[in-house]
C-alpha cells in the first residue's frame, strides 16, 4: 500500500490550509491514520494503567525496546515488510524481554530495577545491530525500518492501520471483558489467589495485552517513546479521581486527545516524527493535571494545607484567650498581645494576622482596652477546650501516658475531632470533671451543636 | 583467514576508534558499578536519554560544540532530570519509578523535537542520537595551536572521553571511602554524617558527563547498556567494591575487543556490536554461574543418595557380577 502523500507547509497561510484540509479529511487516509492513532492512544493508557498498578510503570518502556530485534529479526528472515509478520516477530521478542525480567531478578543476584535496564538496553543494542546489518545488506524496500524508532504517523500503510484497529479494539474489549478480574488483582494479588481467581493465567493475558499494545504502537510512537503513552496518561490521570473506572475512562481521554494532537502536527510538518509530539502533548496534560485537578491537584492540596494551618492557628488563640479567661477568675475579660504571647509563644506578626482573621469572622472583638472573645467566640472555644481535656483524659486512662505526654497529642487531636468523637469519649469517659493537669473540662453547651460542625 | 584480513586492515583510525570505545567504556562502567549498588539503573537510563536535550539546548544557545559548554548543558539537564523525578515522586506522590519514566521521556521527546526542528543547523540527527558514529570519531580531530599550522592531536572525541575518564577515575580515588559507605550501608552513611544528597547529585554529574562525553562515540541509548550490563556482570562474581569496579572495567575491555571485530565480520554499527557483546559476556556469565549452582545443589542431594542406598547399590553389584 501507498503511504499518504503530504505537502511540506511553505509558510503560515499554507498551515493554515492544511489544517483545514486535515479537518475535512479530504484525504481519507488522514481520517484513517487519525482514527488508528486514537485507538491506540485509548488501548495504550488503559492497559497502561494496570502496568502502572501492578507498580511496573517502565515495563512498557523495556517491552517496546525489545520488540526491535523482533522486527529486524522477521524482516531479516522473511524479507518483508508485511505488518502482520512484523507484528509477530516484535511479539515474540518482546515476549522473550518479558520473561528474562521477571527471570533475572528471581535466580540471580540482579535486582528487579537492573534487569529492567539491562534488557532495555541489551534488545535495543541488538536491534540496532541488526538494522545497521540490513542497512549494509542488498535488500528490497527496506528503507523506512528505521521509522519505528520514532514512529512517523506520514509513514503508514494503510494495513499498518488496520492492524492498529484491530489489536487496540481487542485490547479495549479485553480489558472490559475481565475488568472485574484485573481490578482484584491490580489491587490485592494475595486475596485474589485466595478466591482461587488464576492470578498466573490473567498476569499473562495482561502481559499478552501490554506487549500487544507496545508493538502495535511502535509505527506510530517509536520504540523509544512507547513508554510514555502507556506510562503518563493514567500517571495524570489518577489526581483527578480515586475510582478505577473512571481513572480509566479518563485516561483513554487523555491518550485519545494527545493522539489527535500529535498527528495532526505530523500531518502539518511532516519531517516532524509522530511520537516524541504525542509525549509532550501528553506531557502537557499532565502537567495540567499534576497542578490544576480538583481533588488532588498541587494547588488543591496547597490550599487546603493552608487553609488548615489557619484554622489551627485560629482555634490556638481562641483556645489561648480561654485559658487567660479561666485564669483571671475577675472581671478582665479584654488581653493585649503580650498576655496571649505569654501563655503561646507565637510570632507577633503572625499573632496579628490570625486575631484579624478572627475580628473578621466576629469569633472575638479588638477595642482599646484588647480582644475580647465573643459570645460565638466564647462557645467555639469552650468546645475546643473541652475536647481537648476529654482526649487528654482519655490518653491518661486507656494510652498510659503521663500528663506531660498527652498534652502534647491533644494539642493537635483538638482541631479535628468531631462532635460524635466526643460524644463517644463522654460516654467512655463517665461524667469526669477535671482533666489529668487539674483543670476544670467545660460543660457542652446548648448552641454547641450548631457550631460544632463548623469549626 | 578472517582475522589476517581484520589485522591487515589495521590502521590508525582503527586505533582511534578503540582507544575512544575503550576509554567509554571503563567510565561507563566505573559509574555503572554504583548505579548497579545504588539501586539506581533506571535513573541512569534516564539521565543518559534527557542528555539529549541538554546538548541541543547548550548548542542552540552559545553556538558552540565545545567540550565545556556541552558538559556544562548536559550537566545541568541530567541534574534536572534527577532532581524533578525526585521531585515528583515526593510532591505527586508518584512511584519513583513512574516519575523517572514521565520527566526522562519528556526531557528525551523535547530533544528529538529540537533535533528535528533545526535539523539544518545542528550536525546531530535523529541516526547519530541513538547509535552515536564511532565510526566517524577519527575524521573529526582537533588541532594544537590553530588550524592552519598547528599539531594534530587525534579526535576531539577521545579527549573529550579521555577528560571525563580521568575526573571520574580521580573521583572514585579520592571518594572512594564514602561511595563505598553510601553504596553498601546508606543508613550508616547517612548516621555518620556523611553528605548523601551531596554525593548523590555527584554521582548523577558524573554520570551525565560520562554520557555526553560517550554521545558521539556510543549515542544516547547505548551509553545504558555500557552503564548497566558490565557493572552486572561484576555484581555477580565480585566480593568487595574494589573487585567489582575492577571485574566491571574488565567485562566492558573485553565487550569492546569482541564487539569491534563482531562488527568489522558483520559490517554492524560497532557501538551496537560492543553493547551486544557486553550483553552476551553477561549472559554467559550468568549460565555458567546457574550451571554451578546446580551442580553444588545436586551434589550433596547425590552423596545422600548413595549412602542411603549403599547396600541396594552393592547388591546389584554383586547380583550383576555373579551374572
Amino acid at each position: 500500500m501507498e503511504a499518504f502523500n503530504l505537502i511540506q507547509p511553505a509558510s503560515e497561510s499554507a498551515i493554515w490550509d492544511n489544517l483545514l484540509a486535515f479537518w475535512r479529511f479530504e484525504d481519507m487516509n488522514v481520517l484513517w491514520v487519525l482514527i488508528g492513532s486514537i485507538l491506540l492512544g485509548m488501548s495504550a493508557s488503559v492497559i497502561g494503567a494496570f502496568a502502572f498498578l501492578r507498580k511496573r510503570s517502565l515495563i512498557g518502556d523495556a517491552l517496546a525496546h525489545s520488540a526491535l530485534p523482533g522486527v529486524m529479526m522477521a524482516f531479516l528472515l522473511f524479507q518483508t515488510r508485511d505488518p502482520l509478520i512484523m507484528f509477530l516477530g516484535a511479539m515474540t521478542s518482546s515476549f522473550i524481554g518479558f520473561f528474562l525480567i521477571d527471570w533475572l531478578p528471581k535466580n540471580t543476584k540482579i535486582k528487579p530495577d537492573a534487569a529492567l535496564a539491562i534488557t532495555l538496553s541489551f534488545f535495543f543494542a541488538l536491534g540496532l545491530m541488526l538494522l545497521s546489518y540490513i542497512q549494509g545488506l542488498n535488500i528490497e524496500n527496506k528503507s523506512g525500518l528505521d521509522k519505528i524508532l520514532f514512529g512517523q504517523a506520514a509513514a503508514m500503510t494503510q494495513d499498518d492501520i488496520r492492524l492498529l484497529g484491530y489489536v487496540s479494539v481487542i485490547i479495549l474489549f479485553t480489558v472490559g471483558l475481565f475488568f472485574q478480574k484485573l481490578r482484584l488483582i491490580a489491587f490485592n494479588r494475595g486475596y485474589a489467589q485466595t478466591l482461587g481467581v488464576s492470578v498466573k493465567f490473567y498476569e499473562l493475558l495482561l502481559a499478552l495485552l501490554i506487549v500487544m499494545s507496545v508493538v502495535v504502537g511502535l509505527q506510530l510512537v517509536g520504540v523509544v517513546l512507547m513508554a510514555a503513552v502507556l506510562l503518563t496518561p493514567i500517571a495524570a490521570a489518577r489526581f483527578w479521581s480515586n475510582e478505577l473506572s473512571h481513572i480509566l475512562i479518563l485516561s483513554s481521554v487523555l491518550g485519545a486527545l494527545s493522539a489527535i494532537i500529535s498527528t495532526q502536527i505530523s500531518y502539518l510538518a511532516p519531517a516532524m516524527p509522530t511520537g516524541p509530539w504525542m509525549v509532550v502533548s501528553l506531557s502537557i496534560l499532565f502537567l495540567l493535571s499534576l497542578l490544576f485537578a480538583p481533588k488532588k491537584g498541587l494547588i488543591k492540596r496547597y490550599l487546603e494545607h493552608k487553609l488548615l494551618r489557619q484554622k489551627v492557628a485560629e482555634e490556638n488563640i481562641l483556645r489561648t484567650l480561654y485559658k487567660l479567661l479561666e485564669r483571671n477568675q475577675i472581671d478582665q475579660k479584654d488581653f493585649n498581645q503580650a498576655d496571649i504571647q505569654s501563655l503561646r509563644s507565637v510570632a507577633t506578626e503572625h499573632l496579628q494576622k490570625t486575631l484579624k482573621h478572627l475580628c473578621k469572622k466576629q469569633l472575638i472583638e479588638s477595642s482599646a482596652r484588647g480582644f475580647r472573645m465573643t459570645e460565638k467566640g466564647f462557645e467555639l472555644a469552650s468546645l475546643l477546650t473541652r475536647r481537648h481535656r476529654l482526649w487528654e483524659n482519655y490518653l491518661n486512662e486507656h494510652a498510659e501516658l503521663t500528663p506531660e505526654q498527652v498534652h502534647k497529642q491533644a494539642e493537635r487531636i483538638e482541631h479535628i475531632l468531631t462532635e460524635s468523637q466526643e460524644q463517644q469519649l463522654q460516654e467512655e469517659l463517665g461524667n469526669a470533671n477535671f482533666d489529668p493537669h487539674g483543670n476544670q473540662i467545660p460543660n457542652q453547651l446548648k448552641t454547641q451543636h450548631r457550631d460544632g460542625g463548623k469549626t | 583467514m578472517l582475522t589476517q584480513g581484520f589485522f591487515a586492515d589495521f590502521g590508525m583510525n582503527d586505533i582511534w576508534i578503540l582507544a575512544t570505545a575503550s576509554l567509554v567504556a571503563a567510565s561507563t562502567a566505573m559509574i555503572g558499578v554504583f548505579l548497579i549498588l545504588r539501586r539506581q539503573a533506571l535513573i541512569g537510563d534516564a539521565i543518559s536519554h534527557s542528555v539529549l536535550l541538554g546538548i541541543v539546548l547548550a548548542f542552540l544557545i552559545t553556538d558552540s560544540r565545545s567540550l565545556p559548554v556541552m558538559l556544562g548543558g548536559a550537566v545541568i539537564i541530567g541534574l534536572l532530570t534527577a532532581w524533578l523525578s525526585d521531585t515528583l515522586h515526593r510532591v505527586g506522590k508518584l512511584q519513583s519509578d513512574a516519575s523517572i519514566g514521565i520527566i526522562f521521556t519528556l526531557f528525551f521527546a523535547l530533544g528529538v523535537i529540537l533535533v528535528s526542528l533545526y535539523a539544518g543547523q545542528i550536525d546531530l540527527d535523529q541516526e547519530c542520537v541513538l547509535y552515536g558514529e564511532i565510526a566517524f570519531v577519527p575524521f573529526d580531530t582537533i588541532y594544537l595551536g590553530g588550524l592552519e599550522n598547528g599539531v594534530e592531536m587525534g579526535p576531539r572525541a577521545f579527549w573529550g572521553i579521555g577528560v571525563v575518564f580521568l575526573i571520574v577515575l580521580v573521583s572514585i580515588v579520592v571518594g572512594f571511602k564514602r561511595l563505598e559507605t553510601i553504596s553498601f550501608h546508606p543508613n550508616l552513611a547517612v548516621s555518620l554524617g556523611i553528605n548523601v544528597v551531596f554525593w548523590h547529585y555527584f554521582l548523577m554529574t558524573l554520570v551525565s558527563m560520562t554520557t555526553v562525553a560517550s554521545f558521539d562515540a556510543v549515542g544516547a541509548i547505548l551509553v545504558v547498556a555500557l552503564l548497566v550490563i558490565p557493572a552486572s556482570s561484576a555484581y555477580l562474581l565480585a566480593k568487595s567494591l574494589k573487585a567489582m569496579l575492577f571485574i566491571a572495567v574488565a567485562y566492558s575491555q573485553a565487550s569492546v575487543i569482541i564487539g569491534y571485530s563482531v562488527a568489522y565480520q558483520l559490517d554492524s554499527s560497532i557501538s551496537a556490536s560492543i553493547a551486544v557483546s557486553a550483553g552476551i559476556l553477561l549472559f554467559a556469565t550468568i549460565i555458567l554461574l546457574q550451571i554451578n549452582k546446580k551442580r553444588q545443589t545436586y551434589q550433596i542431594p547425590c552423596l545422600i543418595f548413595i549412602v542411603k542406598h549403599q547396600s541396594y547399590i552393592l547388591d546389584q553389584r554383586v547380583y550383576h557380577s555373579s551374572e
